[in-house]
């Protein structure tokens, strides 16, 4: 209504009272949003003389760009993993009910299976945007088989393999296909993984190394290849060694390109990684730092907020554990860090100009009190 | 001539943004009546912008029915650039208060043609019924908007290639690199203001003490473009103290006394 009609009738929201994230500080600031993006307010002022239809009233909340999982097995009673004729409705089930936790968008993950599970489970889900159906699906993340027998933790040993023939064949075979694959966890000492790694990531494909007992030189050449992510930093894969760090060395490795970011996902429940080694990691490397749930079919069950997604509490711990990591760092390492990771970030992950308004609305304790995709209100606390 | 002195530049904005609260609310504006308020930019009136905001968010005063239009515009600045005067009214006072943005008036830098722009805008002050209030700021140099040392008195809103003190006073802004400031600029001329009927000029620190003695305690001159309003009927002077140390002392001992006697618009700007 109140913009020129020559440039859009949609309806325009200004969300106010609130402090949201921008350029790596909270701001008091209003936040616009117009046709499911971020609008430039200057600009529809200006331009448009146009002004906001509708107003939100934030009451002092934080807004955050919407949390983004890069990592999750499922949750709620749902096995991504399992080999159903409905998979879209478990993976739909989730992405409704992990809109409480904030995230906006995720990466359904698969863990090590046989090919026959692959083949049924992978065709029925395709990239999607989210709404109030539930969170946007970013595509899956593949998570195995090609991942080393002496780092496989949780996954079945029966089902791993190794690159026999030409590389990438093994994988499309494995696989069935690459269609929405959004990531691929694989241990680059395997043999013929390089040449996989780099042309998964010439497919736009995001290659994270993990479950692995590669030294950092491999790990180096998988980086060098296009490799820009550690699944669950710490956790299955050699520990970190004065003499060879390992891939846990890639966080200050003086190999990685220039111009280029190794990010790596933990889980900082205070569990899968003491406090002290999260501090280490994140000390010497805060930019890379992405929190995922990595949440199994257990999450959620019993009701309660004891996961909180895992990543709202993630954050608390992490701000709680982590000296020096300030609240907007945290948020970033939930939002902002995995977009970049997916190479989203020019429309997910942030509150610029233009950017998908995916948001989280947050007390100072970071506990979520309302979720929105696209400018729309998809969940919100309950009195 | 008001001559109205303040302690220092917090009294000084406050002063002056309960000024212009209170004429726009004794004006009474309505949709068949709006109030024209001609506005600066700088340092000086940022004070006062903060004040008018907190008088909005109180709920004491409505832009909604205030039409606004600013003294000047850089030349050839992108206007999204973060010194472009186009940004310091949005980011300092715009997107705080309730107005129109189809009244909100600031000159285009960079539009096609640049004359025609100016031309315009005349135009548009005359369609709203001239300004009702302009206020204004004064330069080192003694300059009204960009009506640089040398500016006619009766001049029209046109282009002006600034001055090298101009310049060099807005280098700070431009990381203090002067190729980077601009160097021409659209700008109302000081005829322009005279024709408001009421001025008030905001003029705080101590650097622009020798700017103002020239246009007060000596005669019109275009090299010292605020003198000019010497001749307007209705001026008012905000200072703090600090900008009348070039002042001889029997000019500001008698503008403080005369303060002193309150006029019905002044005691409910004391409160």
């Amino acid at each position: 209504m109140p913009s020129n009609k020559s440039v859009s009738d949609a309806a325009i929201t200004q969300f106010i009272n609130c402090r949201i994230l921008r350029d790596h500080r909270l701001q008091r600031d209003d936040l616009w949003v117009r046709e499911g993006k971020v609008l430039d307010p200057e600009k529809l002022f200006f331009d448009e003389k146009g002004y906001a239809d509708k107003l939100v009233d934030c009451e002092g909340s934080i807004i955050a760009p919407g949390f983004i999982d890069v990592q999750i097995n499922g949750g709620y009673g749902i096995d991504f993993s399992q080999a159903s004729d409905d998979v879209s409705s478990g993976v739909s089930f989730v992405a409704k009910k992990i809109l409480q936790h904030g995230v906006t968008s995720f990466c359904p993950t698969l863990v090590t299976s046989p090919p026959a599970v692959y083949h049924k489970v992978l065709p029925q889900i395709k990239v999607s945007d989210g709404g109030e159906h539930g969170a946007g699906v970013l595509g899956f993340h593949l998570e195995g088989p090609f991942i080393s027998v002496e780092k496989k933790g949780a996954h079945p040993e029966q089902f791993l393999r190794t690159f026999q023939s030409g590389g990438i064949e093994d994988l499309m075979e494995a696989y069935g296909g690459l269609d929405n694959i959004a990531m691929v966890t694989l241990a680059p000492e395997l043999g013929g993984s390089q040449s996989v790694v780099k042309e998964l990531c010439q497919r736009g494909i995001t290659v994270s190394l993990g479950h692995s007992v590669a030294n950092l030189s491999q790990a180096e050449e998988a980086v060098h290849h296009g490799a820009s992510f550690i699944t669950h930093l710490f956790n299955a894969m050699l520990p970190f060694h004065h003499r060879d760090p390992g891939i846990v060395g890639l966080l200050t490795s003086d190999q990685v390109p220039a111009g280029r970011t190794v990010y790596y996902g933990m889980i900082a429940d205070g569990i899968h990684t003491n406090p002290a080694a999260l501090r280490i990691a994140h000390r010497a490397h805060p930019s890379g730092l992405v929190l995922v749930t990595d949440a199994i079919t257990a999450m959620g069950l019993p009701p309660g907020r004891h996961t909180l997604g895992q990543q709202v509490i993630e954050i608390q711990g992490l701000h709680a554990y982590v000296a020096g990591c300030s609240v907007e760092e945290a948020l970033e390492a939930a939002s902002l860090h995995p977009a970049k990771l997916l190479g989203i970030s020019h429309k997910k992950g942030n509150l610029d100009y233009g950017s998908d308004a995916d948001l989280v609305l947050l007390d100072d304790a970071l506990n979520v009190e309302a979720t929105f995709i696209s400018g729309e209100e998809v969940w919100r606390k309950g009195p | 001539m008001r001559l109205v002195i303040l302690d220092d530049y917090d009294l000084a904005s406050e002063w002056a943004a309960k000024y212009i609260r209170n004429r726009i609310i004794q004006f009474k504006p309505s949709a068949e009546r709006y109030f024209t308020l001609g506005l600066p930019t700088g340092s000086t009136p940022y004070g006062c912008y903060k004040k008018l905001i907190e008088f909005y968010r109180s709920g004491d005063i409505s832009f909604k029915y205030v039409k606004t239009f600013n003294m000047d515009e850089y030349v050839g600045l992108p206007r999204a650039h973060p010194e472009s005067y186009h940004s310091y009214m949005w980011n300092n006072f715009f997107k705080h208060i309730d107005i129109d943005p189809a009244n909100a008036h600031i000159l285009d830098g960079n539009a096609e043609d640049l004359e025609t722009e100016c031309q315009a805008y005349e135009q548009k002050i005359a369609e709203a019924g001239g300004i009702e209030l302009f206020v204004g700021g004064i330069g080192p140099d003694g300059h009204i908007a960009f009506n640089e040392p040398g500016s006619s008195l009766v001049s029209r809103t046109r282009v002006k290639t600034l001055a090298k003190d101009t310049i060099v006073a807005n280098a700070r802004f431009f990381g203090n690199d002067l190729n980077k400031v601009p160097t021409m600029a659209l700008t109302v001329g000081v005829g322009t203001v005279m024709d408001a009927k009421e001025v008030m000029i905001l003029i705080t620190g101590a650097h622009k003490a020798f700017a103002l003695y020239k246009a007060i305690e000596e005669g019109v001159n275009h090299m010292w473009t605020v003198s000019a309003f010497q001749q307007h009927p209705r001026t008012i002077f905000v200072c703090d103290e600090d900008a009348t140390l070039e002042l001889r002392v029997k000019t500001v001992k008698y503008f403080k006394g005369t303060n002193n006697n309150n006029s019905s618009v002044e005691k409910s700007s004391l409160t």
